[in-house]
């Protein structure tokens, strides 16, 4: 069965151009990354056809005397994280105020607030993790800094877009009024964000959750440092249990935080 | 930005009315007040029960944060000695980046469209593959390095599995999302007038989501060039585990350098994919 095709319109040669210099820098771009990754294919396969038995049914039969343990440790790492968050949800205010627009009335302020977020945002959490550790050693608290200092990245580009997209004339009509900065702070902006900053802090919540189980295996608390153990002594059923209490506990989590997130905003 | 707010200046205003038909005031009532006040009373309570747990006292936040100040100064001035060794790590770090976000992105395909609700009309592949995603999206990234090296020894390889089945996760969820979000009734037309199930979504989804398919590749790019340095901590190739050796050694001028090298490399990664971004969607 042969369909006519309606006719193409002809693309203009420089989109042709550009197409063609977009699809040479991809090709050379995965030839550079093909030849020259050093992959052992042969020997890893080697390696998986020995390990695999060992390895993959042990975690799906986990160690159930560990649970106390590892439930003790997931707590941990759950207030950690909620510490962290916190934190951030609060040193994200003045940031996220610094990088809205509408807020300084000056570019170059804006700019440098929203020049500090990103490079907040840049370092990886487990590498904040690793300074402070070195900082205030391996405890806890290592990990609550790098969770609030992670996250104030993110909470702050949040906040400040939502800071640029309040109802203005609010606030115009407070100063047009008299109203000073710190009325129309409480009455005029404060109402208008709170439940989208409250969200957000949640959400973000949500994601420390995930980022803090890691933080432990460089030592800076929570159940990260049982993932290590397990790796180290290569007990695979301890960390199939692991695995099953993060698993239930982020699920559990996430499903919480959506429902009071619909419910706030 | 600035002409964004100039256009809603310009807008008529726009007064609020509650579902009863009047207009409520910016000042809250008692009642929201009295809720808010019960929240903030169980985030505090709540701060005071972990700060138990984690034996964390506010007088040690102070202490900590001067002592963090002290205690940087070791990292300082950074090696630049290691910069050839960090950098021969980093491009193994970007090639580990581009297999699995390639590996990750063909095969997120087939499994994107049976996790949106519009296209898999069953409902138990569809529930299926959602919790599938779903469990998969619970799995911290370090615990998938952790297996997989346990697995397939340590190496790049291990990295590259690890990396490819995280970003698989995170890449069906925002993909599948993106399909349910599409306007179903060109593919309906089609599908009307005798087209197969490959060719309507072929001509009438493929268009549709391509751009943003494409952005959140790069997305997901992003997100493992970060992930890749935690999965090199365990073994699985990459810069983190230069990272990671040179902590053990407290050679930590050296790990200053690489954590910069990080940084820059973040940095502009970000920027590039955020320009591209920008220009597609």
């Amino acid at each position: 069965m042969s369909m006519e095709q309606p006719p193409r319109r002809p693309l203009p040669i420089m989109k042709i151009i550009k197409y063609l210099m977009i699809g040479i820098a991809v090709i050379t771009l995965y030839i550079w990354t093909f030849a020259t990754i050093d992959v052992d294919l042969a020997k890893a396969l080697e390696r998986m056809q020995s390990n695999f038995q060992r390895i993959v049914p042990r975690l799906f039969d986990p160690e159930w005397d560990s649970l106390g343990k590892v439930w003790g440790m997931m707590v941990e790492t759950l207030f950690i994280a909620y510490a962290g968050s916190l934190a951030a949800a609060i040193l994200a205010v003045p940031l996220g105020f610094l990088a809205a627009i509408n807020m300084t009335n000056s570019k170059i302020l804006t700019t440098i607030g929203k020049w500090i977020l990103s490079a907040i945002r840049a370092f990886p959490e487990i590498i904040l993790a690793i300074l402070f550790v070195v900082a205030v050693g391996p405890t806890p608290f290592a990990g609550i800094l790098a969770i609030a200092i992670g996250s104030t990245g993110m909470l702050g580009k949040l906040y400040s877009e939502v800071l640029e997209s309040i109802d203005m004339e609010v606030v115009q009509a407070m100063q047009a009024n008299g109203s000073n900065g710190i009325q129309i702070m409480f009455h005029g902006i404060i109402p208008q964000v709170i439940p989208e900053f409250l969200s957000y802090a949640i959400y973000r919540f949500e994601i420390d959750v995930r980022a803090s189980t890691v933080l432990g295996y460089v030592g800076a608390g929570g159940i990260g440092l049982l993932i290590f153990f397990a790796s180290s002594n290569r007990n695979w059923n301890e960390m199939g249990m692991i695995l099953l209490v993060i698993i239930v506990v982020v699920t559990v989590i996430d499903y919480v935080s959506s429902y009071i997130r619909k419910r706030i905003v | 930005m600035l002409t964004k707010q100039k256009s809603q200046a310009s807008n008529p205003p726009k007064i609020k009315k509650d579902k009863d038909g009047r207009y409520t005031p910016m000042v809250s009532p008692w009642r929201v007040k009295g809720r808010l006040f019960a929240i903030a009373i169980i985030i505090i309570a709540l701060l005071f029960y972990s700060s138990i747990e984690t034996e964390v006292s506010f007088g040690d936040l102070a202490e900590g944060f001067t002592n963090t100040f002290q205690v940087m100064g070791k990292f300082f001035p950074p090696e630049t000695g290691i910069l050839a060794t960090t950098m021969d790590r980093l491009i193994e770090t970007i090639h580990m980046a581009i297999i699995s976000t390639t590996f990750a992105t063909i095969f997120v395909i087939p499994l994107s469209l049976l996790a949106a609700q519009n296209i898999t009309t069953n409902k138990w592949v569809y529930n299926g593959v959602r919790f599938f995603l779903n469990i998969l999206r619970t799995v911290p990234d370090i615990v998938l390095a952790v297996i997989f090296v346990g697995i397939f020894g340590i190496g790049v390889f291990s990295g590259i599995i690890a990396l490819f089945i995280f970003s698989m996760g995170i890449l069906a969820k925002l993909i599948s999302e993106t399909i349910e979000a599409v306007d179903m009734e060109p593919i309906q037309a089609m599908r009307a007038s005798g087209a197969g199930v490959i060719q309507s979504i072929y001509f009438g989804l493929v268009p549709q989501v391509l751009p943003q398919f494409t952005s959140f590749t790069l997305y997901v790019f992003e997100i493992n060039i970060r992930a890749s340095v935690v999965i090199g901590l365990v073994g699985a190739g990459g810069i983190g585990l230069l990272l990671n050796q040179q902590i053990q050694f407290y050679s930590y001028p050296s790990a200053m350098m690489i954590i910069i090298v990080i940084f820059l490399v973040v940095v502009v990664i970000e920027y590039i994919s955020t320009k591209i971004r920008e220009a597609i969607v």
